[in-house]
């Protein structure tokens, strides 16, 4: 049987299509045009077919880009996926101070990326940076213009700091839906606080845990202003990560042909592995469905 | 003012939640739906409101298809297991909340609130928070909410599951006046054949998804029409025996056996399933016709002023409910005697080949 | 297994309490004796809950001591205390099986493997899960993880009691019976402190040896269901033991009778002068129709139970709730009702009196 449709709704719809039409779609087609074509300027067009594509994927400086973002989407995630965890389980639940720390973790999130960046390039700076100045001051031989190592190390604290808040945020909000009664039960059982951790809270926090990473992972490989704005993917490219380098590609050196390749190449990577994330997460989700109907 | 299920029925992603039933329900009755958890209840209702679309089937309200109808359209009130209020709308504007959408006038949603809210002894708590009131209170705000939109369908999920045992006992005193004076369509679904007995109508047996028996409610308890309406429909659950007609006698096994009386006469010689319920077994022979059945005893249970027996005999388990004290120690040999007038006999297939005596006495009598 | 006694007890939730009304538990002096099955009854907010908190360490009591034998364990920790708690909603560890969620407890402790391989297999038996060790406990059904969550709270062996917080709430009524008996029968079995705390009485009855029920943070009965049954200490456990509860009536109590409106009624015992509100009641069970002795009644409906049937009426100018056998019809001739004498209990302010010499009815 079927329900009465309502065809009028379609209208409705149509000014969103054509807006997202506008905005999105077809500038994606045209970024497909681009990487199946090369152009002198004047669109004059002239189909290469998958030319660029097998140029990026051979390019030397693409790997050494890819290899720069996999290392630190990799650090990144193993940083704040713990870090957050920890943060969370020492957050108070509840009273005063549970909001109060619950507005602190939120200030990191509320703030422009490039004004991160800002801030940390000024931070670090020997000069004039409170970080850069006591460093230098306690004999450290910290300057990340100059040195590849403290730019790396710079960016990644700089993304610890402004991204923890969220995995914390996420692993606190998992982390109150667990019922007293398991706690209760655990103090019962006379088990340890790793036990209660690995039994009990880190299985129900599943589910966020998942979401975390996955926001993490897709932000962290799209990282583009905050590294760009405090070391312009230098000293030479150390910190050229992915998306830092595509535009390197296709706004400086104006290749547009390989960027277009790049670029599509890159939101495949990005789509076939959220779409590896949502399949777990859906899977774990009807499972759980299962077991809440089996009562 | 009826309504009328043909042939719905629902499956979704493969697994058949209810098979294809045929229902009536008719204006100004109450109707329970019994059975267990998972047996189809929420669903059944769930399609008679409107709020899912049947897989096969239409639905018929007052002669007319309504099957493709919203639920906002169906002139449907509900009432479910968790007491569901507007958090932050006070009782007042709480009951009144379904006149406000339809755009009533101000003192006719007034004066209905205020006349819903006496009949659910609200009126001292009108301007409280649902949440600053008790489990019991907030149910009956949320069944005045129900009540006073004055639907022609009324279905309540388990309304009183939730709530306290002496409290669900008052309210259910409750709920059959509150029926009595709406003149709707109540459907009210339970999983104790004990709420089924309480509140008289129809009742409806289901089992995994099938409406096993459907009629009034003393008829489908004393004349269960298989073995599974009889199982849903009994608590404590009824003993079951397996027992052989041979001529004018039917055989329960070691040497007890009972005259093929009444109805039982007429049927054909062969091999039963006899069922009874628990309170039919006593401590001693109590009839000239009653049969003996030798039991070890598992466990008493003592409930005040009966004893609740778990009995072993042979392989069977049984229950027994006896008045009085009997404070027993397991592993007794104890013996009860069972009436024949009291026993049931299901065929083969489960279904029912005789009703017990008594019940075709009881049921003569209250006609 | 030890003795339980709670001295001077009592719990209020808030930091300074002034009144009465402030406490949830009132000041108490209670002994759960070693072994025994008690059941704590009462209705939602009655305390209960409160007071088997205090009793498992989750909850410390704001006034008063807690004794285990004769250790003082006020102040221990719940994980000091070696009790084992089933709440209302099943708690298994989902990642674990079957298998491990039992032997949780005893790994914590560091006993060694085999004892706990043996001591699994033995409690894994006694709740009828052997198959369905090796099974991952997330799938399984709520009465198999409460059955879990009871097996795991009796997997130590010397564990010093049970408690029960309403751990048949979400069990459907089928299970119920089955999980009710294998419950009694453990306690049978291997004798520890049982304390099951309701507000359903057919639990509470059929569980427990004694019962306790409490109404607004006090104990007002300790004792066995037939006590509680046929001699109520207080009208509330006449209200809330039995399904319906005891009918009261106001009465003016006059040696061997009592005086309610309109007419008297013999009693089963003489009684001296009571001062108070006085009332006399009678359990529906005890009150029978008959066509000319005892009061005038008029019945408004009669009710179907199945096995019994339940006649709503009205005598004396109060509602009256009959119980009535089934197979006795109920004539249109059925005009009084007569009251068992020696089952009427006498109340004064709410407290039962007893009576100063009895007289038994000829």
């Amino acid at each position: 049987m079927e329900k009465t449709v309502n065809n009028k709704a379609w209208f409705l719809v149509l000014p969103v299509l054509v807006v997202v039409a506008f905005s999105a779609v077809i500038p994606l087609m045209t970024v497909v045009n681009y990487a199946m074509n090369d152009t002198f300027g004047n669109n004059q067009f002239f189909w290469v077919g998958l030319e660029w594509f097998e140029e990026m994927v051979t390019s030397s400086r693409l790997h050494d880009a890819l290899g720069r973002q996999i290392l630190f989407t990799a650090i990144i995630l193993s940083i704040q996926v713990p870090l957050g965890i920890f943060v969370a389980l020492n957050m108070p639940k509840k009273g005063f101070w549970a909001s109060v720390v619950l507005v602190l973790m939120a200030l990191p999130l509320l703030i422009p990326f490039n004004v991160v960046g800002t801030i940390w390039q000024i931070f670090g700076r020997v000069d004039i940076g409170l970080l850069g100045h006591t460093l230098a001051a306690l004999g450290f031989d910290y300057n990340y213009t100059n040195d590849p190592l403290d730019a790396w190390i710079t960016v990644i604290v700089m993304d610890v700091w402004h991204w923890t808040s969220l995995v914390a945020l996420l692993a606190y909000a998992g982390l109150q839906s667990i019922p007293q009664a398991y706690y209760q039960a655990a103090k019962i059982d006379q088990a340890s606080r790793w036990a209660v951790f690995r039994y009990i809270e880190l299985p129900k926090m599943k589910g966020v845990l998942l979401i975390a990473v996955l926001l993490r992972f897709m932000d962290s490989f799209m990282i583009y202003t905050e590294p760009f704005v405090v070391t312009g993917g230098g000293p030479g490219n150390s910190t050229t990560f992915l998306s830092i380098d595509l535009v390197k590609m296709a706004v400086g050196q104006f290749d547009l042909g390989p960027a277009a390749a790049f670029s599509l190449m890159y939101f495949l990577v990005i789509l076939l592995v959220s779409w590896v994330f949502y399949t777990v997460m859906t899977s774990l989700d009807r499972a759980e469905a299962q077991q809440g109907e089996s009562h | 003012m009826a309504l009328q299920l043909e042939g719905v029925s629902r499956v979704v992603a493969g697994r058949v939640h209810i098979h294809p039933t045929t229902l009536t329900l008719q204006k100004g009755t109450m109707n329970v739906l019994l059975g267990p958890t998972l047996s189809g209840k929420t669903s059944l209702m769930r399609l008679m409101a409107g709020l899912d679309a049947p897989t096969t089937g239409r639905i018929l309200w007052d002669g007319q298809d309504v099957t493709g109808v919203r639920v906002q359209d169906r002139g449907v009130a509900m009432v479910y297991q968790q007491f569901i209020n507007y958090p932050g709308l006070s009782v007042y504007e709480n009951i009144a909340s379904p006149l406000r959408i339809t755009g009533v006038a101000r003192d006719e949603i007034d004066r209905r609130v205020r006349e819903t809210a006496e009949m659910m002894r609200l009126t001292p708590m009108l301007d409280r928070k649902p949440l600053e009131l008790s489990g019991g209170q907030q149910q009956r705000c949320a069944l005045a909410r129900a009540l006073v939109k004055g639907a022609g369908l009324v279905l309540l999920d388990e309304p009183l599951a939730n709530l306290d045992y002496k409290l669900r006992e008052e309210l259910r005193v409750e709920i059959p006046r509150i029926f009595e004076a709406s003149g709707a369509i109540f459907v009210y679904a339970t999983t104790e054949p004990e709420e089924a007995l309480l509140l008289g109508g129809h009742t409806a047996a289901l089992h995994q998804g099938w409406v096993a028996q459907f009629g009034p409610t003393p008829t489908v308890y004393r004349q269960p029409a298989d073995m599974t309406t009889a199982r849903v429909f009994s608590d404590p659950p009824m003993n079951f025996v397996s027992c052989f007609k041979e001529g004018h006698r039917i055989n329960f096994g070691d040497r007890a056996n009972a005259p093929a009386d009444g109805v039982f006469a007429a049927l054909p010689d062969g091999r039963y399933t006899a069922g009874f319920r628990a309170n039919h077994l006593e401590m001693n022979k109590h009839s000239g016709q009653a049969v003996e059945f030798p039991c070890v005893l598992g466990v008493s249970e003592i409930t005040g002023s009966e004893t609740f027996l778990h009995i072993h005999h042979g392989d069977d388990r049984w229950v027994g409910l006896v008045h009085g004290v009997h404070d027993l120690t397991p592993g007794d040999h104890v013996s009860l005697w069972l009436d024949p007038a009291h026993v049931y006999l299901f065929d083969a297939n489960g279904q029912l080949a005789a009703p017990a005596a008594y019940a075709l006495d009881e049921l003569k009598g209250a006609a | 297994m030890a003795r339980i006694t709670l001295k001077n007890l009592a719990h209020s939730y808030s930091a300074n309490p002034k009144s009465d009304s402030d406490f949830a538990l009132k000041e108490m002096d209670h002994v759960w004796d070693d072994g025994g099955a008690y059941a704590l009854l009462g209705s939602s907010g009655c305390g209960k809950s409160t007071l088997l908190n205090i009793i498992s360490g989750l909850l410390r009591p704001s006034q008063g001591r807690v004794l285990f034998g004769d250790t003082d364990m006020t102040d221990a920790a719940t994980a000091q205390r070696n009790i084992a708690q089933v709440f209302q909603f099943p708690v298994v560890y989902d990642t674990m099986t079957v298998r491990d969620n039992l032997a949780f407890p005893l790994r914590n402790r560091g006993m060694d493997a085999k004892y706990i391989a043996d001591r699994v297999a033995q409690i894994a038996r006694m709740i009828g899960m052997e198959e369905t060790l090796n099974r991952k406990a997330q799938g399984l059904t709520a009465d198999a993880k409460q059955k879990i969550s009871l097996g795991r709270g009796m997997v130590r062996e010397d564990v010093n009691a049970i408690l029960f917080d309403e751990p048949l709430t979400v069990i459907d009524p089928h299970m119920k019976w089955e999980l009710r008996t294998q419950l009694k029968q453990l306690h049978r079995q291997f004798g520890h402190t049982m304390i099951y705390v309701t507000h359903d009485q057919t639990e509470a009855l059929t569980f427990a040896d004694k019962v306790v029920v409490m109404y607004d943070g006090r104990v007002v009965q300790m004792g066995t269901p037939q006590e509680l049954f046929e001699t109520p200490a207080h009208t509330f456990v006449g209200y809330f033991i039995g399904s319906p509860g005891m009918n009261l009536f106001d009465a003016k109590i006059e040696g061997n009778r009592a005086h309610l409106q309109g007419a008297s009624v013999q009693l089963g015992a003489a009684y001296g002068p009571i001062t108070g509100r006085t009332q006399i009641g009678i359990r529906p069970e005890f009150a029978v129709l008959t066509k000319g002795e005892g009061l005038p009644v008029s019945i408004r409906r009669v009710e179907d139970v199945g096995r019994h049937r339940l006649v709503r009426a009205e005598a004396a100018g109060q509602p009256l709730n009959i119980v009535v056998p089934e197979g006795l019809p109920i004539g249109a001739d059925m005009t009084h009702v007569s009251f068992v004498a020696d089952k009427i209990n006498v109340y004064a302010d709410d407290w039962r009196v007893s009576a100063t010499s009895v007289e038994r009815a000829a």
